[in-house]
């Protein structure tokens, strides 16, 4: 990551001085760095702690936005219009998108056969998804399944190489340990001319909106947590989180590092910002 | 929770500072002053104040937004505290050894041992009629100065002694009844805060009860007895209860409800012998 060096000053050893001789690859979790091996289990707290009011501090936090994101990404994605696709929407949770692609075959292409599978490494954040879909049509039947995985390193018993139409992944790729492992296995499980597709916070280039976004987010967003959810240090971690990750250009590089074909490096070719790039949509093409 | 809690204390070399805002100038240091401190400027102050306003209203389970509501709202409240706790040898020995309510400072079995009519026995005997336990209180955050955080803990952490010397339970007319008296013993915004809009949770017969009967106990008692914060209830578990009560300036309230009768509670506390 590019601020890898200088958040490599200021680490500090978490453990005995006796094992810092192992410890040599770490990772970034808000602005704190730490070992690689830490980040996958605090991740962990931060969904568990928060899997129960996720939906409702996602419509306060982004005053609704949230939605008009995500009905954006799917509608793009168009999923039905050239037949039935089998989809996998990993860090999926609550089921949101999983919802609105079926939605969208359903209600665009009268299409009932497109199916999603979907993936996440938290299991409450599962059991909200799965709670959700109950109360719609699709529950009990093929069109949608539940897996607990992890995205960098999905069982190939369950998830063959080159069997997806649709990968998609919206506001989980950030919360990952390592991107390019999460990149290596869409590619695998996608199939040849399939789309990769990633919704995800992104950086925001004007500087007086930006100004105005940092602001909102560290003041606002941290309190909402504490008031609505009495959990502070979870929402101080996803906005951090949001500053951590790579900007536009980077990450499509890395998209394309992971054999991917994308669109040029500007808004409209490899990714289409979202306002103004608060949040952004990355798609790909697996070559 | 801890998990992430215990992190963020032993992670970061560089406290970064946490609060920037566009809407005030930086209000004093913006460092962390003591463990748990989340500093925060006048805007986000006012907006946790409300939101924590609403919450508290809405779902009065919600332990941590009453804390957090009276954090917000204590102004130079806390101030005046620690100043008449200054006035008191007593309130300075508290000021300086900082003590602390936690399971070890109140040993239920040790209080037991005391005699009948003692603070530290009618203690006892207010926890079981209440069937509530010592629970440790949600700690300060919002408060800048290091000692005026005690100060609102020690607050917080004393209210259950508060309850016991004014023969108080815990049903919700009480508490308002207790927050009325605290308003007007010790002066905390939040005190009147609770007091103003809690009754709304009331049905019309509590409510009339509470103004006519326990408002004016609570406005008297609470006026003329002596500022609660500079007493060291801890020093005092041997002390005749009535003596005490004499000593302070209070007198008990008209008789409340309670959830289990005297005799069952006193008859449970001594079993714990």
């Amino acid at each position: 990551m590019l601020s890898l060096p200088r958040s490599l000053a200021r680490a500090r050893p978490l453990v005995p001085s006796r094992h810092i001789h192992s410890q040599h690859r770490t990772t970034s979790f808000g602005f704190k760095t730490i070992p690689e091996e830490s980040k996958e289990s605090l991740v962990k707290h931060v969904f568990d702690s928060v899997a129960s009011s996720y939906d409702l501090m996602n419509d306060a936090s982004s005053l609704g936005v949230h939605r008009l994101w995500k009905d954006a990404f799917v509608s793009t994605l168009k999923p039905g219009r050239k037949g039935p696709l089998r989809c996998i929407d990993v860090a999926g949770g609550t089921g949101d998108i999983a919802l609105r692609i079926l939605d969208h075959a359903r209600e665009s292409y009268a299409d009932r056969e497109t199916t999603v599978d979907v993936l996440d490494i938290n299991a409450h954040m599962l059991k909200e998804g799965f709670t959700r879909f109950k109360k719609t049509m699709y529950h009990n039947t093929p069109q949608v399944s539940f897996h607990e995985a992890n995205a960098q390193d999905m069982p190939h018993s369950l998830f063959k190489d080159d069997s997806y139409d649709l990968y998609t992944i919206a506001f989980g790729i950030r919360n990952c340990t390592s991107i390019p492992a999460v990149l290596k296995e869409a590619h695998r499980v996608l199939k040849p001319g399939a789309t990769f597709a990633c919704l995800e916070f992104s950086k925001v280039n004007n500087p007086l909106f930006s100004t105005l976004y940092d602001q909102y987010s560290f003041s606002i967003i941290p309190l909402m947590g504490t008031i609505l959810a009495g959990d502070r240090e979870s929402y101080q971690y996803l906005v951090e989180s949001i500053r951590k990750f790579p900007s536009q250009p980077v990450f499509a590089q890395m998209i394309r590092e992971a054999g991917f074909a994308t669109g040029g490096d500007r808004d409209g070719g490899a990714w289409t910002d979202l306002w103004g790039g608060i949040a952004c949509i990355h798609t790909a093409v697996k070559l | 929770m801890s998990v992430l809690a215990s992190f963020a204390r032993r992670s970061t070399p560089y406290v970064k500072p946490i609060a920037r805002s566009f809407f005030s100038p930086t209000v004093g240091s913006q460092h962390p002053a003591y463990q748990g401190h989340i500093p925060l400027n006048r805007f986000e102050n006012a907006f946790l104040a409300a939101g924590s306003a609403l919450i508290s209203l809405a779902n009065p389970r919600r332990g941590d937004m009453v804390a957090a509501l009276g954090e917000t709202t204590a102004g130079p409240s806390l101030d005046i505290l620690r100043d008449r706790m200054l006035e008191s040898p007593e309130g300075r020995r508290i000021l300086k050894q900082r003590p602390r309510v936690t399971s070890q400072s109140v040993d239920m079995h040790k209080l037991a041992q005391y005699p009948q009519g003692t603070f530290g026995r009618s203690y006892v005997t207010w926890l079981e009629r209440c069937g509530v336990t010592p629970d440790t209180r949600e700690p300060v955050h919002y408060i800048d100065d290091p000692e005026l955080a005690y100060v609102m803990q020690r607050y917080r952490e004393c209210h259950d002694f508060y309850h016991c010397i004014c023969s108080l339970p815990v049903n919700v007319e009480s508490e308002l009844a207790l927050k009325f008296f605290e308003f007007a013993n010790l002066g905390l915004p939040v005190a009147a805060i609770s007091g103003v809009f809690g009754h709304l949770r009331l049905d019309a017969k509590k409510r009339a009860r509470l103004f006519s009967e326990y408002l004016p106990w609570a406005v008297k008692c609470g006026g003329s007895a002596r500022s609660l914060i500079t007493v060291y209830w801890e020093e005092r578990w041997g002390q005749d209860v009535e003596e005490m009560k004499r000593e302070l300036g209070i007198w008990d309230p008209p008789e409340a409800r309670w959830s289990k009768p005297l005799s069952e509670a006193a008859k449970a506390a001594a079993a714990r012998k």
